[in-house]
């Protein structure tokens, strides 16, 4: 089918955690992107899964480019404009790489999983060897590929790792319906079913929750 | 100033389009017009399945001439920039339509047109004064009659800046089903004490002026010129940043004209601050009636929205399945953006899908009819967007 073409020339142009965490995600669902950037993924999902997909994205830059895309983007702030929504308004809420880098990282996945059924979150590793091995072996920040910032310029004041993360879903009473780890490019990394390996080797954790 | 502008000249009123609704219409303040005229203009061609109809509101001293000259001043649409052919709202492929609001001066019914008396009789002397209070529902309202009266059943979008945007957002909670897309621009749910403050010095202005004659001043045929272009000029620094002042004038000085209408020349010098006022007060009362902008900025002083719906602005679009795009500008300080946001934050509550942008620029509230490329290409756009959600057709 002719229409299958834009769809794969998109895909293949999209940042691949992105691919991943769309197909987290079912067809024709209610989706808010918070931290949409300039919608890359709320077209994708509509064009390819008719999912009436919206944004949050306070970059007012990264805003304009994508309602001038003709995409549904409104500017706000992750700690701020989710208590705005109502209850159960969406099927799924995402979050790509930047739970490290709001104020609450607690607050915000509550108010996710109270405006949606399921919460997609994406974050950088911070228990990566390399990441470990720096802060061991130099005694100072770790400076990556995903960790690419001195100390005081980065926007990730949160860094966790894939650990803490399961620790803080129990603790809250989210399920995690599924879970993976990837390299930094979003690649699925081989250590899914191995917490600790996943832990150690994978550069980003990227889960699939909902309540208990 | 110009003394021709001073004097009610009636062989001078251009012949407006418009349609005359004789089956009345009752006022959100209780009173009834038998007749009513709304005045408009329409651009480009409606389609087959009459779905591509994009309905402009303007602002206060606006007028239905959107998108040609002035057949007063002759000059451009004071929206050229935005409608027109391969504009933002591109009149080669929408069919677009825009009214002069009911109050206004340049054809609709207002305190300009004759009065109608109890018995629907019209009278040769216009409506003054006694021309009854409108709202912005009141004005909506007539609007809706030239809709139906133009056959269409769905507006695929609704646009305005400032008191423009007050009357989208009244479009949106009034008739849901009637808008696909509403794109309020550079304004508010309800208007802010600053606001009514600001339009009662230029109301008291008008009001000062002995010419006013308590608002009869067909009688003499001589119009409160003197107290509209004051009204008009202290608007005008409300829609303008103090940046966009300083970088068009500065301190500049230059020489007062030596004419005797300009009574006030101290020193044989002014600042190029006071001229450009001027201009904008004696350019404003050629094309404006002053008991129209007193039943005007009447009308957007009344505006709150949410009132209407026990003070929660969601509850006014509980459930609507409009697209809606607001947008804001940095410097404005009449319209700031924390009033776009509170009513994007509305429309989340009530679960609408909600576009907000804010443009940065040092224009002010006037930057919405300006040259702003940001805005525009957003404009395009959002609408380009809802064009494949409502699916038409790529060219009408």
């Amino acid at each position: 089918m002719s229409t299958l073409d834009p769809v794969r020339f998109l895909t293949k142009n999209m940042r691949v955690d992105l691919a991943l965490i769309a197909d987290m995600i079912a067809p024709g669902s209610r989706v808010l992107d918070i931290g949409c950037g300039d919608g890359t993924l709320i077209d994708h999902l509509f064009q390819t899964k008719g999912c009436d997909a919206r944004g949050i994205e306070i970059d007012m830059a990264e805003v304009t480019r994508a309602v001038a895309h003709g995409l549904p983007v409104m500017h706000g702030d992750a700690d701020i404009d989710l208590e705005h929504y109502p209850d159960s308004a969406f099927d799924y809420v995402v979050l790509s790489r930047a739970l490290q880098a709001v104020e609450r990282p607690r607050e915000v996945l509550r108010q996710m999983l109270r405006i949606a059924t399921r919460a997609v979150v994406s974050f950088p590793n911070f228990g990566h060897w390399l990441v470990r091995w720096q802060l061991l072996s130099t005694g100072r920040m770790p400076m990556t590929a995903t960790w690419d910032r001195p100390w005081h310029e980065t926007p990730n004041i949160h860094p966790c790792t894939i650990r803490d993360f399961f620790v803080l879903c129990e603790a809250e009473g989210y399920v995690v319906e599924r879970w993976l780890a990837t390299d930094d490019g979003g690649r699925r990394a081989p250590w899914r079913r191995a917490s600790r390996l996943a832990n150690l080797f994978g550069e980003q954790g990227l889960f699939l929750l909902r309540h208990r | 100033m110009d003394q021709t502008a001073t004097r009610i000249d009636p062989a001078n009123l251009p012949n407006h389009t418009h349609v005359t609704f004789d089956d009345g219409i009752t006022l959100e303040c209780g009173a009834s017009l038998r007749h009513h005229t709304v005045a408009y203009r329409t651009y480009g061609m409606l389609n087959a399945d009459r779905s591509n109809a994009i309905l402009v509101c303007h602002a206060l001293t606006g007028d239905q001439y959107v998108a040609e000259p002035h057949p007063i001043t002759g000059k451009p649409g004071w929206w050229d920039a935005v409608v027109g052919p391969g504009r933002p709202v591109d009149t080669d492929r929408f069919f677009v339509i825009c009214p002069n609001v009911l109050g206004g001066c340049m054809g609709s019914t207002g305190p300009l047109t004759n009065r109608e008396l109890p018995d629907g009789t019209v009278i040769d002397e216009p409506w003054g004064t006694e021309f009854p209070p409108v709202t912005i529902r009141d004005m909506v309202r007539a609007q809706k009659r030239l809709i139906d009266h133009l056959g269409i059943d769905r507006l695929f979008a609704v646009l305005g800046g400032s008191m423009g945007g007050m009357q989208v957002l009244q479009w949106a909670a009034l008739y849901p089903d009637a808008v696909f897309a509403a794109l309020p621009i550079a304004t508010a749910a309800y208007h802010s004490a600053q606001n009514i403050a600001f339009h009662e010095v230029g109301r008291q202005a008008i009001f000062a002026d002995p010419e006013w004659q308590n608002g009869q001043y067909w009688r003499t045929g001589r119009i409160p010129a003197r107290g509209l272009a004051v009204a008009r000029m202290c608007a005008h620094i409300t829609y303008l940043s103090e940046e966009a002042l300083t970088r068009k004038f500065g301190r500049r000085l230059q020489n007062a004209p030596k004419d005797n209408t300009e009574a006030i020349n101290l020193f044989g010098e002014m600042f190029e601050v006071e001229s450009y006022l001027r201009h904008q007060g004696s350019t404003f009362v050629q094309r404006f009636d002053a008991n129209s902008y007193l039943t005007i900025t009447r009308a957007m002083d009344y505006f709150d929205l949410a009132a209407d719906c026990g003070g929660d602005l969601a509850v006014a679009f509980k459930g609507t399945r409009t697209r809606f795009l607001l947008a804001s500008f940095t410097s404005d300080w009449l319209f700031p953006t924390i009033q776009s946001r509170s009513v994007a934050r509305a429309l989340n509550r009530a679960g609408a899908n909600v576009s907000f942008v804010e443009f940065p620029t040092d224009k002010g509230h006037d930057a919405f009819l300006l040259d702003e490329p940001d805005f525009h290409r957003a404009l395009a756009g959002f609408l380009g967007g809802c064009a494949i959600h409502a699916g038409l057709a790529a060219t009408a």
